[in-house]
């Protein structure tokens, strides 16, 4: 495969492409809506009408409105709609060819959609996940070219530590610093791998990019395997993602059969196979040395850092491990280059961060948004706020993230502003809570998590959680004293300090969080 | 006919260095899932799945079978399929009803959900009803937070589902 190849398989494919492009999401979302059904509904109506030499209906991936879903957008005309049944499919074409149709518009200069900045989405839902020629066609592959070709390895890395990037996965490690350890390690057999275990409940983002761009992942895998030196990739994957898994393989198959994957990538000295590796529902292993256990196929139990899997990972060798929505930046960094990154965001969290919007709010589905946008504008201005009430708290991050209070809604998002609040930036997870929420319950959620996610192996986060559950469980039944809920702050720094892994870590955060903020919700408990 | 007779029993011998005794087919194909991951050891949790696949949950037998076949302790064998909530070592019912108590879905009244459903069918969470046509079982998180409640009816996504609707989709299954 040459570049000259590349391009003219994305000039083939666009000259094939119809002047009329109807998109069909066919993600888990919209599919769980019966969207399948509504594409093969408006497949036959463009048949019907007499349409095929210029309107194509395309199966994309999710474009983001997942709570009105099934969505179907029509290009160029950008008209879009939303809650499409089968049996207004038809009509939609027809509306193509001066008729009418019942189907609901939506309307795409919301600000949910337009205060988007899309860089890792760019691609989802405009393009079908399961053709390759597609991704080309919208620049796909270009970037890994470049770097195979233009740039040594340590520029590579060079670049992606000037773009400021930072992990995506919760803990904002720089990605360049992670990549320049593991890079520095003497030559020898090293990895790559992709953590998709988005374990957080709640969040979706890195089940979205993978079933709508698997390739823009596939990419940054090898670009990734190129600049550290290592010639082999593992993707982790959820088993509860089958959709992601299925539309991996596909993926992986394709670029293989390219040669953009495999031996000789881009006819270069450079090999990098991708072997999937499917979890089995364990929320820690998303913790890195838990996933590398689990890699090799053992149970997910985390072990003592250092040595940090840079020098000491996946069966004793240098291991890159980078978040599913980390890796999908990487190939429009080295395509658009470090600078034009870095003046995306704020000082210290550049570019942007897809969040999934759940919970009490009107507008339900993933953004992609600048660092740096304002809690207020996501909820309040792109959310639609609560439906019939007010918002009292936003969760983010998950189990190990925390509650923050309506009144600091003006904060800006980004690692070290949500860090001060006693929250983290996390995966992405953004549950909005209402009035009618209990933040104590809320509390009582996550330490039920924990208490069944804790592997067990060491004995503060699998006899703490526990305690903690029970002490929650105690003040919601109204049977506990104030010496409980001391008891309780001081189990959850005992906790937080002592425990061997992140589970453990921060598995307090959202009972810390909440006794900050809301802790007359405590005490009312107690004292009635 | 040389060339028969050397084939059958080329293929008797390779039949019978690996075959489980009892004769299912379904060996047969975990024993090509296993040859295509070469043996590897670090493949164990795709073989499990796979064995779950096929068989529907992992019997001690099954488990000694893959720890035969992969060399590798019978302890790690259960170790594995034991930390790993999707791997289940008892029987699933016909049907599977699974409900996702996320954030998202907890937050838009999953728990309520759970408990009519469970009264509805009158077992708990994690059990199978006596007449083993429906198995009711939680999710951590299937990720459909966008529409939420959502519940997984034999391997379909639904979304939006209220308690009422739930009950009326398995009423079918166990009546």
């Amino acid at each position: 495969m040459e570049l000259t190849e590349l391009l003219e398989i994305g000039e083939k494919e666009r000259k094939q492409q119809k002047n009329i492009r109807v998109h069909c999401c066919t993600s888990t979302g919209c599919q769980a809506a019966n969207s399948l059904l509504v594409k093969k509904e408006m497949e036959q109506a463009v048949v019907a009408n007499g349409l095929s030499d210029r309107v194509q209906v395309v199966g994309v991936g999710c474009m983001g409105f997942c709570g009105m879903g099934p969505i179907v957008e029509i290009e160029p005309q950008d008209t879009l709609y939303e809650k499409v049944t089968p049996e207004q499919a038809p009509s939609i074409i027809e509306a193509l060819n001066g008729g009418e149709t019942t189907a609901l518009k939506g309307d795409p200069n919301h600000p949910f959609f337009a205060k988007q900045l899309k860089i890792v989405r760019e691609n989802s839902g405009k393009i079908d996940p399961e053709k390759i020629e597609e991704y080309i066609a919208n620049g796909g592959y270009q970037a890994l070219y470049h770097a195979l070709h233009e740039m040594t390895p340590a520029e590579v890395v060079q670049e992606i530590t000037k773009s400021g990037l930072r992990g995506r996965g919760g803990a904002g490690f720089p990605t360049g610093l992670k990549w320049a350890t593991v890079a520095k390690m003497p030559t020898g057999q090293k990895y790559v791998i992709c953590n998709g275990d988005e374990g957080d409940p709640g969040a979706f983002m890195d089940r979205s990019v993978l079933e709508s761009d698997p390739h823009r992942v596939l990419e940054g895998m090898a670009i990734a395997g190129y600049a550290i030196g290592a010639n082999q990739g593992y993707l982790y994957v959820r088993a509860e993602y089958p959709l992601a898994i299925h539309r991996l393989e596909i993926a992986i198959k394709q670029g293989k059969k390219l040669g953009l994957l495999g031996s000789q990538v881009f006819g270069s000295s450079f090999d990098f196979r991708i072997d999937i590796r499917v979890g089995a529902g364990a929320f820690v292993c998303g913790e890195e040395t838990a996933l590398i256990s689990s890699v090799e196929g053992g149970r997910g139990n985390p072990r003592p850092r250092p040595p940090y899997p840079a020098q000491s990972g996946l069966w004793g060798n240098p291991t890159l491990i980078n978040n599913v929505e980390t890796l999908a930046n990487i190939a429009p960094i080295i395509d658009r280059g470090a600078d034009w990154f870095a003046s995306i965001g704020t000082e210290k969290s550049k570019g942007t961060k897809i969040f999934s919007l759940t919970g009490k709010i009107r507008n339900n589905g993933l953004i992609e948004v600048p660092m740096g946008i304002s809690l207020r504008e996501i909820v309040e201005n792109m959310g639609g706020g609560v439906p019939g009430g007010s918002v009292k708290a936003v969760q983010t991050g998950g189990p190990s993230g925390g509650c923050i209070p309506a009144t600091a809604l003006d904060t800006p998002v980004d690692y070290e502003s949500l860090a001060k609040l006693g929250s983290i930036m996390g995966s992405g997870g953004m549950v909005v809570l209402d009035q009618d929420s209990s933040m104590v319950e809320i509390a009582q959620f996550y330490m039920d998590f924990c208490r069944g996610e804790t592997c067990g192996k060491c004995i503060p986060c699998r006899a703490g959680t526990v305690q903690m559950y029970q002490a929650l469980t105690k003040i919601l039944n109204r049977q506990a004293t104030m010496d409980d809920l001391e008891q309780l702050d001081q189990l959850c720094e005992m906790v937080k300090a002592t425990s061997l892994c992140g589970l453990g870590q921060s598995a307090p955060n959202p009972v810390l969080s909440t006794l900050r903020y809301f802790r007359h919700e405590y005490l009312e408990l107690i004292s009635h | 006919m040389d060339s028969t007779s050397v084939k059958v029993k080329g293929k008797a011998t390779g039949v019978t260095a690996t075959a489980h005794p009892s004769g299912d087919k379904r060996f047969k194909v975990l024993d090509v899932t296993m040859k295509r991951h070469r043996y590897q050891q670090d493949a164990l949790i795709e073989i499990l799945h796979k064995a779950q696949e096929l068989f529907g949950y992992l019997e001690d037998d099954l488990l000694l079978y893959v720890a035969h076949s992969l060399k590798l302790p019978q302890s790690k064998v259960y170790g594995v399929a034991t930390f790993y909530h999707l791997f289940s070592l008892k029987p699933k019912g016909v049907h599977t009803c699974v409900v996702c108590t996320g954030t998202a879905c907890y937050v838009k009244g999953a728990q309520t959900l759970l408990a009519t459903v469970e009264k509805f069918a009158n077992i708990h969470a994690g059990e199978t009803t006596p007449d083993n046509q429906l198995s009711l079982t939680t999710a951590r998180c299937i990720g459909a937070c966008g529409i939420a409640p959502a519940v997984v009816f034999d391997g379909k996504v639904a979304s939006q589902v209220t308690p009422e609707a739930a009950c009326d989709r398995i009423k079918d299954w166990i009546s």
